[in-house]
């Protein structure tokens, strides 16, 4: 085998490539976020049918977006290739069950391929209420500052009023942060950057972000819901 | 003390196992091969064949004990052998459930006695600093900074039990080989070949079956010498450097 | 038999080096064409086997255990010695010589002794470029503590767990040779019998012990690095499988068995818990460096103690015993294993021990623990601390120095030792007997080797701490691989060795008929209840001290026992399985025709020496009495058959460069 697919199919090869891609996409998350926070403004949808216009219509971000996909696909199919072989290492399965373990969360950092299910379905959900109606011009236009845009946001307010719209995203955001809680610093950790000065600091920037990333992603469809 | 015992009987590598249960009298001073001894003077007693488990130092250094007791490689104790598990942490009545460690990588021969050859095989794959005896300078003539030589050792106190694969929801045996290479890499003397050492072993541990690691740390809990994942991120990192950044290729 | 220990001619101090520069070669071409056999994979068989296969010669090594990781040189925990003098307090490779012969009270080979010395340095650089990683100064250089019997620091160490980081250094060395193909491995594989054709070793047979096969392995030569017999008292510091199987199938066919009384009781042990104890846990001697030796002096406090009323930490310090600083005021606490042990055994004897049994004295650190607290506090600059400050910075000293020993107390006992002191009692912990060696550590059966604690050669009637690893380590690395070449060289002519030969058709077959006896037993005891028995005599009997009636009265007893055995044993399970019983009941067997031969040693031996403590030979205080006018030799015992009496062969010890003095401590 050549040296570099026997490096990418090695066990930490494998590794590596769910911590490089995991970490893009907590960038990933932090740009979704920042330009859905708009949907909370009070100005008729108007900075953020803009914001997605640019987002679909940019060169630059379209190549983006198009690695983001890519990302996630081999971030999915990796991460259940690998807990499929993990299971597979183990035929004789323990009459008892313990969860001890060091570090931040046992429930996420064993779950983890159940919890990237869950994240994967909504995802599967999320695009297909919104991307693909909004690419395959199920939404409405109107014109913004001369700009002709689809009303992305009058898509969003009638999803988010409906029920269990509402309660899966909620749903599918505690994942989300239980997802991140171990996903955040395990990535660090597979990188190789264990630091007796700096892996406190890590962990408590993942604990953060797996908290705060997916709450305010889940005020979104509850401030529709409860408040507009 | 009165205690009632499951225990995993399994005859061979390819028949299949089933538990049994026994009762036993115990008492707390006992360690927990000893209250083993007792059932197994009972079976004996009763023309029976006792279980066999596998022990030999009993105070917690040769890594030969091999069992899961109510779910915990090694019981229930922090940074604690089998063999120095005493029987004043359960209670009277208590039922124990004891099986072999469990991964495809350690088949069981019987009963609880399991083969860890696997992990002598990632030893053999560059386990060692290469000098021949005879070849060594004084042994004062490379320094080696305290904290390091401490740390060095704190990997290197691996009894090579297998109680990390045992924990490990994926049977990986990252924790073991990462501290077997760490504690030769990190030292001056075990520089020279680190990055080959790093690529051979990684490489014969993936041979073996052991499932990836996904950062548990669940064999770092369980680890009766407290060994460190920092270790497992090492060689991570060595790992990424010898292949990427090295001339060398795995020689296996 | 005349003994001949081919001991080299020549200065002491030249002996080694001018031998080992004239001695005959095997040339690359041969060595790759003769095969040898390592049983055993300790420090003493792994770096044996290890040398050998860097050398070049065709190796397969055997162990029992399921690694060659395993063996008992793993649990000593104190250190190594070495004649480094990197302390710069006067050490030499002679005063490391001196202390050796001297702490085995005479007992031991000056030249063998002197060789062991020698090679002590280089093991350390051996291990040092291993990665071993010992314990270091703050400017990277190597550290030293002191042990008992001498009064330099020259033991090097690796926190409490010494053994454990050698014998990984030599398993590490091992695995290196394994994957180049020169070392041939079998793990799981015990040895039942030696094959001996035309007065040569020439091979072994053993049994795999996952599937019960008998198998033939045929070499040029046999070395057996085995280990000691301590558990023929059963209840020992070794480990629970060690055993003599090895070692006494050798002496069966003919190889002698020297000094086999000499028997090693460990001042510092957790004392005996109850009947169903498996094994005694030590204590490294390293804590005699700071904890002191105490028993109650008034019986009205002993009484008290053990009836739970008083707590040692209540007693005045006028009302206490340290005995040994008391009758031994130059090495106080850190006066040699044998002479402590029989301190302790005296103080209790004399109704003052402090546990239930009456069998422990205390080891206390509490001295030490405000010492290393005031000078803390005051390194701190604390001038005006208080008592409990200074204790709890003084705990934190001796935990750097002593944690994981004292947390090992607290595992097995209970208790917690920086708050009382520990309950130590003497243990079975080394034996310096062993296979007769002669300088080339060759048996008297040509090509049959014997290294590490397996032989009898260096530690005489009592072994210093910190130098059971340098023996091994000195034997494995630095010793046999060149006289093994000795008898090596008269081999290159011999072809490979048939394992056909009507000599491996008998051993095998014996091997088969012997288990099966054992399996055809059928009776109603288990092997273990045996052995536990077998411990009880050995300890009463053969233990701490010895008399002459008590010795002729065990003889009969192991007589009888070991006839009850063989007709009421009970080996559960099948001869072709994994079967721990049956391996057991091999083992238990054996040591029922040792244990009679260490008695039929001790009742030979009409003296006091090292661990030999015979009550009729001792001076008016209590201390051995040494009888060098008879008994300056070694006992090399014949005993192929257990209905003849055993035979006994003297090999008489000439000491040229020492002086033969009375072992003083005081």
């Amino acid at each position: 085998m050549n040296w570099f697919t026997r490096f990418l199919t090695s066990s930490i090869g494998k590794k590596l490539i769910m911590s490089l891609t995991g970490l893009f996409l907590c960038l990933f998350l932090i740009v979704h976020l920042a330009g859905n926070l708009q949907l909370l403004l009070d100005d008729g949808g108007n900075a953020f049918n803009l914001y997605a216009y640019t987002m679909t219509h940019n060169p630059l971000i379209k190549a983006v977006s198009y690695g983001t996909y890519f990302f996630i696909i081999l971030h999915a199919i990796q991460g259940i290739v690998l807990a499929l072989q993990n299971r597979k290492a183990r035929n004789s399965k323990y009459a008892v069950k313990v969860t001890r373990t060091t570090g931040t969360s046992s429930f996420a950092a064993r779950q983890m391929a159940l919890l990237g299910s869950l994240i994967l379905i909504f995802l599967g959900i999320h695009m297909g209420d919104f991307w693909w109606k909004m690419k395959s011009n199920q939404t409405n236009t109107l014109t913004i500052e001369g700009i002709e845009v689809q009303d992305l946001y009058e898509k969003v307010a009638a999803s988010f009023s409906v029920e269990w719209i509402v309660a899966f995203y909620v749903v599918a955001m505690i994942g989300l942060c239980f997802h991140l809680l171990h996903g955040f610093q395990s990535a660090f950790q597979t990188l190789g950057l264990n630091h007796k000065k700096y892996t406190p600091f890590i962990q408590l920037l993942g604990k953060g972000f797996a908290i705060l990333v997916p709450t305010l992603f889940a005020l979104i469809p509850l401030y529709f819901y409860f408040v507009k | 003390m009165k205690l009632n015992l499951k225990v995993w009987r399994q005859k061979g590598a390819e028949t299949g196992g089933k538990f049994e249960t026994y009762t036993v009298e115990a008492n707390e001073h006992m360690s927990f091969l000893e209250m083993l001894d007792v059932l197994n003077e009972q079976l004996i007693a009763e023309q029976k064949e006792p279980v066999s488990f596998e022990h030999d130092c009993r105070e917690g250094i040769c890594g030969t004990c091999s069992m899961v007791i109510n779910g915990h490689p090694h019981g229930p104790m922090k940074g604690t052998t089998t063999c120095q598990l005493h029987m004043r942490h359960f209670n009277d009545g208590e039922t124990i459930t004891i099986e072999p460690f469990r991964a495809n990588a350690f088949p069981v021969i019987k009963d609880l006695v399991v083969d860890r050859s696997a992990f002598d095989r990632i030893i053999q794959a560059g386990g060692y600093i290469s000098v021949n005896t005879g070849q060594a300078q004084d042994g004062n003539s490379i320094p080696i900074e305290k904290e390091l030589a401490s740390e060095a050792f704190d990997a290197a106190t691996c009894i090579g039990c297998g109680a990390c694969v045992a924990a490990c929801p994926n049977a990986s045996a990252m924790l073991f080989t990462s501290a077997k290479i760490s504690h030769l890499n990190m030292l001056p003397q075990g520089e020279v070949e680190a990055a080959q050492r790093v690529l051979n072993m990684v490489d014969q541990m993936d041979a073996e079956g052991f499932g990836a690691c996904s950062n548990v740390t669940a064999c770092e809990a369980e680890c009766p010498k407290d060994i460190s994942v920092k270790n497992i991120a090492r060689v991570n990192r060595e790992y990424f450097a010898a292949t990427l950044a090295s001339e060398r290729v795995s020689k296996k | 038999m005349k003994l001949d220990g081919k001991i080299p001619a020549g200065d002491l101090s030249e002996k080694w080096t001018k031998y080992r520069g004239t001695m005959n070669l095997v040339a690359p071409n041969n060595k790759r064409r003769i095969d040898v056999i390592v049983v055993g994979s300790g420090l003493a068989g792994a770096s044996a086997a290890a040398t050998l296969g860097e050398l070049g010669y065709n190796v397969k090594c055997f162990t029992f255990h399921d690694s060659p990781r395993r063996a008992h040189s793993i649990a000593a925990q104190g250190g190594i010695n070495a004649a480094k003098n990197y302390q710069n307090d006067g050490d030499s490779v002679f005063r490391l010589f001196y202390d050796t012969i001297k702490g085995g009270d005479y007992r031991s080979r000056e030249a063998n002794v002197h060789r062991l010395a020698e090679a002590s340095r280089n093991i350390i650089d051996q291990a040092v470029a291993q990665g071993v990683p010992f314990a270091r100064e703050y400017g990277g250089l190597l550290a030293n503590r002191s042990f008992g019997g001498v009064q330099v620091s020259r033991t090097f160490y690796a926190r409490g767990q010494t053994g454990q980081q050698l014998l990984i250094g030599a398993y590490q060395s091992l695995s290196r040779q394994i994957s180049l193909g020169n070392v041939e491995m079998y793990n799981r594989h015990e040895m039942l019998d030696v094959v001996v054709v035309d007065g040569k070793a020439r091979g072994i047979i053993t049994r795999n012990l996952v599937t019960g096969e008998i198998e033939r392995h045929a070499a040029h030569a046999v070395v057996l690095g085995t280990g000691g017999y301590g558990n023929v008292f059963y209840l020992s510091t070794n480990a629970m499988n060690s055993n003599v199987t090895a070692a006494w199938r050798a002496t069966k066919r003919g190889a002698l068995m020297a000094n086999p009384c000499f028997t090693q009781i460990h001042p510092t042990c957790i004392p005996v818990s109850g009947e169903y104890q498996s094994k005694l846990t030590l204590m490294s001697e390293s804590l005699r460096n700071d904890g002191r030796v105490w028993v109650p002096a008034k019986k009205e406090d002993v009484l008290a103690i053990r009836e739970g009323r008083l707590k040692p930490t209540e007693i005045a310090e006028e009302d206490r015993d340290y005995y040994l600083e008391r009758r031994y005021p130059a090495f106080g606490n850190l006066v040699p294993r044998d002479v402590a042990s029989r301190a302790a055994k005296v103080a209790c004897d004399e109704g003052h021990g402090v546990n239930a049994t009456g069998l422990a004295v205390y080891l206390d650190f509490d001295d030490a623990i405000m010492r290393y607290g005031k000078s803390e506090a005051h390194s701190k600059g604390l001038y005006n601390a208080s008592a409990a400050d200074i204790r709890a910075l003084g705990e934190q000293v001796v935990e750097a120095k002593y944690g994981n020993l004292f947390e090992m107390y607290e595992k097995i006992t209970g208790e917690n030792p920086y708050k009382t002191p520990m309950m130590i009692f003497p243990a079975v912990h080394y034996t310096m007997g062993g296979l007769w060696v002669d300088y080339n550590l060759e048996t008297n059966i040509p090509g049959l080797f014997a290294v590490g604690e397996a032989n009898f050669s260096d530690h005489g009637a009592n072994r210093l701490g910190a130098s059971a690893l340098m023996q091994g380590l000195a034997d494995g690395y630095f010793v046999l691989p060149y006289t093994i070449g000795q008898f090596l060289s008269g081999e290159i002519r011999t072809p490979k060795i048939d394992d056909q030969l009507p000599e491996f058709e008998a051993a095998e077959k014996a091997v088969k008929e012997r288990l099966a006896q054992f399996m055809n037993i059928k009776g109603k005891q288990s092997v273990e209840s045996f052995h536990r028995r077998l411990g009880k005599i050995m300890w009463e009997y053969c233990g701490m001290s010895r008399s002459a009636e008590g010795l002729n009265k065990a003889r009969k007893m192991i007589q009888d026992l070991r006839a009850e055995f063989y007709a009421d044993a009970f080996v559960p399970g099948d001869l072709n399985e994994y079967n721990p019983e049956l391996e057991k009941a091999a083992r238990v067997a054996d040591f029922l025709e040792l244990g009679e031969l260490m008695v039929v040693d001790a009742l030979d031996r009409n003296e006091s020496c090292g661990g030999h403590f015979r009550e009729e030979y001792q001076t008016p205080e209590g201390e051995a009495l040494r009888n060098d006018k008879d008994y300056t030799y070694v006992s090399a015992w014949e005993w192929t058959d257990t209905s003849t009496d055993p035979v006994l062969h003297k090999e008489e010890l000439k000491f040229e460069n020492v002086e033969l003095k009375t072992r003083s401590y005081k």
